[in-house]
């Protein structure tokens, strides 16, 4: 019974796999065909080793419609890294002071960081691209990605993690003389070092991801993004050179993928404990 | 809750609080200032007269066929992509929460879609399902379907709909399969004593419990399917045919950005923003009583 049911289990798992594995995997094969035999819709399961230099061709020459993929990767790697590092940093420092400290209007500070939990950049779009050009941030790394660090979940989540920290911990430390922020980068930091790396991953991951935010606040080729790259070179109707763009479509999964598989354990802990 | 034990002052606390505060105000609280103002206005042609309106850019829009037919567009695709990506996440994490070989290897396999942009997932099923160079395009079109998505709507609709619910799937396993580890094994040995199985059990016992994780990733999977995935209509559809694929989010850009109807697009923003503001209500009272228990 029992090895009858695991069975039915390594088929749906297995399969799941298969359908998660497979346009990835044709994606790779068609970034080393010929862009004339993809057209043909001669795809293949079987990728041309002898053809794997267009992974290189693009990196250094890009393709139709963009520059070199290097740098829209690079512009996407500090794009993701801003918005991942920007957003913890605020969100511990004012999780911080609303959980160990009394102030005036502590409770306003609070709900006016809550209440922006769930407005996404995209309901606020146009209004939110007229600041950014009374702010002259259009075009700029800056507008790119400071309006995406504000951000109310980060903050909520480290303040569930902070308001759990016993009183024992604080009261034993500022025995010992130890200051707020002595305390904050000996005990808090340390102790919540799952959320971080959890965060972590679910915010890079988020800034690698932006679509819409780039496509409006970055017309300039300089800030193209990889994943604005791609989309833009399908634009192009008549002479998409799909195995171009397969290639930079592989290439711009292998990063965010590694840090969602390389911080897995963490990633997996953190966000199922702290709902998202 | 409130603890017990603080640090005293206040300069520092106010100094710590303050760069989320400024970016909060400068980039939520103004746009969605100057959005509600401009909803309520409108622009001359030329932009240089602007007068007040009043609620004139709502009855416009709902009185407009086009928004209402968005409306329903939005409906279905948020509805579709959130049973696809709910229901597919379900089963995978039913068939992966046993003692299996190799489970670690295929929970890799089933988490690594998360990273994966929506705009690229697009461009993956671009190379499956376009008619002419697509694999499973070109056996549909081999087997006498008129598949042909850039002139069905309801083809188009379907595309967008599979590529956006593929890299959800993930988030919505690893939330279940968490879900129905933290089930208690007693109470499931319990169940398996009384006889409970297969189904039955899942029924009676692991269904009821897991509630609560599939209410919120209901509106998890919902606020992703309306604002996540403009990248995959614009790459794949942009919309069309007609106006086929035109969720919300799409026509506030459409609108705001290439028609530059502000006033419109800025009233169509306000009703966004209520929507979300509702979905937020309703999750918030249910994380509320779940954090109290």
């Amino acid at each position: 019974m029992s090895g009858c049911r695991d069975w039915l289990a390594h088929l749906v798992l297995g399969l799941g796999a298969a359908l998660f594995l497979l346009p990835i995997w044709l994606a790779f094969c068609a970034a080393t065909l010929d862009p004339a035999a993809i057209d043909r819709g001669e795809l293949s399961l079987v990728p041309r080793l002898d053809h794997l230099g267009v992974f290189l061709e693009v990196l250094r020459h890009g393709g139709p419609g963009v520059g070199p993929v290097w740098r829209m990767l690079a512009v996407s790697a500090a794009m993701a890294l801003a918005i991942a590092l920007g957003k913890i940093a605020i969100s511990i420092l004012s999780a911080y002071a609303v959980v160990f400290f009394r102030f005036p209007f502590r409770r306003t500070a609070f709900w006016i960081i809550f209440v922006t939990l769930m407005l996404p950049v995209e309901v606020r779009i146009i209004p939110t691209y007229a600041v950014m050009a009374d702010l002259h941030f259009i075009d700029t790394f800056q507008g790119l990605t400071v309006p995406l660090i504000a951000s109310a979940t980060a903050t909520l989540l480290f303040r569930q993690t902070f308001v759990a920290i016993p009183d024992e911990l604080l009261e034993a430390a500022r025995m010992d003389g130890a200051g707020p922020l002595r305390f904050l980068w000996d005990v808090v930091l340390p102790v919540s070092a799952a959320n971080l790396a959890a965060l972590f991953v679910i915010l890079f991951v988020y800034g690698w991801n932006q679509y819409l935010w780039p496509l409006l606040a970055a017309t300039s080729p300089r800030l193209d993004t990889v994943v604005i790259g791609i989309v833009k070179m399908i634009g192009i109707d008549t002479s998409t050179e799909w195995n171009k763009v397969m290639a930079t479509a592989v290439l711009a999964l292998v990063p965010p993928v590694l840090v969602v598989v390389g911080l897995q354990r963490w990633f997996v802990k953190g966000l199922t404990e702290g709902e998202k | 809750m409130e603890r017990r034990t603080i640090f005293p002052g206040w300069r520092l606390p106010l100094l710590l609080v303050a760069p989320q505060l400024l970016l909060t105000l400068v980039f939520f609280y103004w746009p969605a200032a100057e959005g509600l103002w401009q909803s309520l206005t409108r622009t001359d042609a030329f932009g240089i007269h602007t007068r007040f309106v009043g609620l004139a850019n709502f009855a416009a829009l709902f009185a407009d066929p086009r928004y209402r037919s968005s409306v329903a567009i939005t409906l279905v695709f948020c509805a579709a992509v959130t049973a696809l990506s709910l229901g597919s996440g379900l089963v995978l994490a039913l068939a992966a929460d046993r003692e299996l070989r190799g489970r670690d290897l295929y929970r890799v396999l089933l988490i690594w879609p998360y990273a994966v942009a929506p705009a690229i997932a697009a461009v993956l099923w671009l190379l499956l399902l376009n008619p002419q160079i697509g694999t499973i395009g070109r056996w549909l079109v081999a087997l006498g379907v008129h598949w042909d998505y850039a002139l069905n709507g309801t083809q188009a609709l379907l595309l967008v709909i599979v590529a956006s619910a593929w890299k959800q799937v993930s988030y919505n396993f690893l939330f279940v399969l968490a879900g129905l580890q933290s089930i208690p094994r007693a109470v499931i040995e319990a169940a398996r004593m009384d006889g409970a199985k297969g189904f039955h059990r899942f029924r009676t016992i692991q269904l009821p419990l897991l509630a609560p994780t599939l209410f919120f990733l209901v509106i998890v999977d919902l606020v992703y399917a309306a604002f996540d995935t403009f990248g995959v209509i614009q790459a794949m559809t942009q919309g069309g045919p007609g106006r086929a694929t035109e969720t919300l989010v799409f026509k506030v850009y459409q609108d705001g950005v290439v028609n530059l109807d502000l006033g419109s697009s800025a009233a169509q923003s306000v009703v966004l923003m209520g929507g979300v503001i509702l979905l937020t209500a309703l999750q918030f009272r249910f994380l509320g009583r779940r954090v109290a228990s």
